[in-house]
């Protein structure tokens, strides 16, 4: 099963361990973990369900490209890691 | 006097207690983390912290009165955006994504509406919560007026609402300041909307929009709590006034400038307010260095220079929207700057007394 991972950054406000989850896209993977943590879904994703601005997510080493529809394909082997974005030093 | 004093700084919130005739910061919260909104509701003493953390967006935290914990509250979220967004008009600037940026301005209903909430946020949408912050909603007629089109970002890249007034006679009658979108009046608690800006100029803009009513930049607006017909403003372009609930802005001209971005105003006495002037309107630093609040008791007539206890020159200290706060008695002012001094007064600006020269830049002052 893909298996996702939260920078600690995040940990800071929303303790969200590592999870296996069972979804073909990254906006199915983080719907499942907003199934188990709905307060986690306001700090990844803005009012229209985009990803926030300063967030960035990494499949398999890539940055996703969908950060509207998050419609970007996860293998069953894929590692996701949600990170914030470095910007502003 | 209250003897509380809630300070909102870039990293975190910082409550002041008067004992013993000291003031002592006596709690410190969400330390590290923006906060660009606090308050304390009078109704029933919970207190509301806004945060803003970048990465991660707008959160609202809340503490009941005789509780140890903050809890989360709901935040604002505005509704499902048309997409694409439609193009601009010839002379509007670009819409602004219908997502939450900030919340610029939180304000309690009145005492006949328990649990009403008032929330200003950049990008420009009036939300209320009737729950005490478990829920919002976007005030659509607001929001869905034809000249929000024309507004436009000052200070940030969207507009906002950062100025709300509840009329203590009448909980329904609303009245907003926006940057930059000019002020907005609601006799019917939000129902419908108008722009009351006549008399505003705003001399940043071609002549031929200066009076424009849709594009004042009010940097901020009290109301007299006593002679709520009375209303100040410390805009973008100077000081304004009006004695007639905001039909008629009259400008004013104060030394060393009229260029700020706080105003209070006496909570019984319409004609006394109090400003804190800079060097208009780049460059945003105390006029020769000369760090001053500058007091009114006569409408604006005259204008006189309090810095007895203030920093000497230079001192280059500048006070935001919400930095700057009367209590209700009209003698106790609360100022605090971006670059963390945090002062009080307690015979109204005569004298004032230092309480830290080193919080982080200070967002907010209030008493409650």
């Amino acid at each position: 099963m893909p298996h996702i991972t939260f920078a600690a950054a995040i940990q800071r406000h929303i303790v969200c361990p590592e999870r296996e989850v069972v979804a073909p896209t990254v906006g199915a993977a983080l719907e499942a973990v907003f199934a188990l943590q709905p307060e986690l879904r306001g700090y990844l994703l803005d009012d229209q369900g985009q990803l926030r601005r300063h967030m960035a997510i990494f499949v398999d080493g890539h940055a996703i490209r969908d950060r509207q529809r998050l419609g970007d394909h996860v293998a069953p082997d894929s590692r996701i890691y949600v990170v914030q974005a470095l910007s502003g030093g | 006097m209250n003897d509380r004093l809630l300070v909102a700084t870039r990293k975190g919130l910082f409550i002041l207690h008067h004992h013993d005739g000291r003031w002592q910061t006596t709690e410190t919260h969400f330390l590290g983390e923006p906060v660009s909104m606090t308050l304390a509701d009078p109704r029933d003493g919970t207190l509301y912290a806004a945060l803003n953390l970048g990465h991660f967006g707008v959160k609202l935290w809340r503490r009941r009165a005789g509780a140890t914990d903050w809890e989360p509250c709901a935040v604002p979220v505005y509704p499902p955006q048309p997409a694409p967004l439609p193009e601009p008009l010839p002379d509007h600037p670009p819409a602004a994504p219908w997502s939450l940026q900030q919340i610029w301005a939180l304000e309690p209903g009145g005492p006949d509406q328990p649990g009403v909430l008032w929330a200003g946020t950049i990008p420009g949408g009036l939300f209320r919560s009737d729950d005490g912050g478990d829920s919002w909603v976007l005030n659509r007629p607001l929001w869905d007026r034809p000249e929000r089109a024309e507004w436009f970002g000052g200070g940030y890249d969207a507009p906002g609402i950062h100025s709300i007034c509840v009329d203590p006679r009448d909980s329904r009658h609303l009245t907003l300041a926006v940057s930059c979108g000019g002020v907005w009046q609601s006799h019917d608690d939000g129902a419908s909307w108008s722009c009351t800006s006549a008399g505003l100029e705003a001399d940043y803009m071609p002549p031929e929009r200066r009076e424009d009513p849709n594009i004042q930049d009010p940097h901020r607006m009290v109301q007299c709590a006593g002679a709520p017909e009375a209303l100040w403003v410390q805009h973008h372009n100077g000081i304004f006034r009006s004695r007639d609930g905001g039909a008629q802005w009259q400008r004013l001209f104060a030394q060393p400038s009229s260029f700020g971005f706080a105003v209070a105003v006496h909570p019984l006495e319409p004609d006394t307010a109090w400003f804190v002037p800079a060097v208009k309107d780049a460059c945003r630093v105390p006029v020769d260095a000369r760090f001053v609040v500058t007091r009114t008791q006569d409408g604006g007539a005259s204008f006189e220079p309090l810095d007895d206890g203030l920093p000497p020159p230079p001192a280059y200290d500048l006070v935001y929207r919400h930095g700057l706060e009367v209590d209700a008695t009209g003698l106790r002012l609360a100022m605090g700057s971006t670059t963390g001094g945090l002062w009080l007064s307690e015979n109204g600006g005569e004298h004032w007394q230092c309480l830290s020269a080193h919080l982080p830049p200070i967002y907010c002052v209030r008493f409650g």
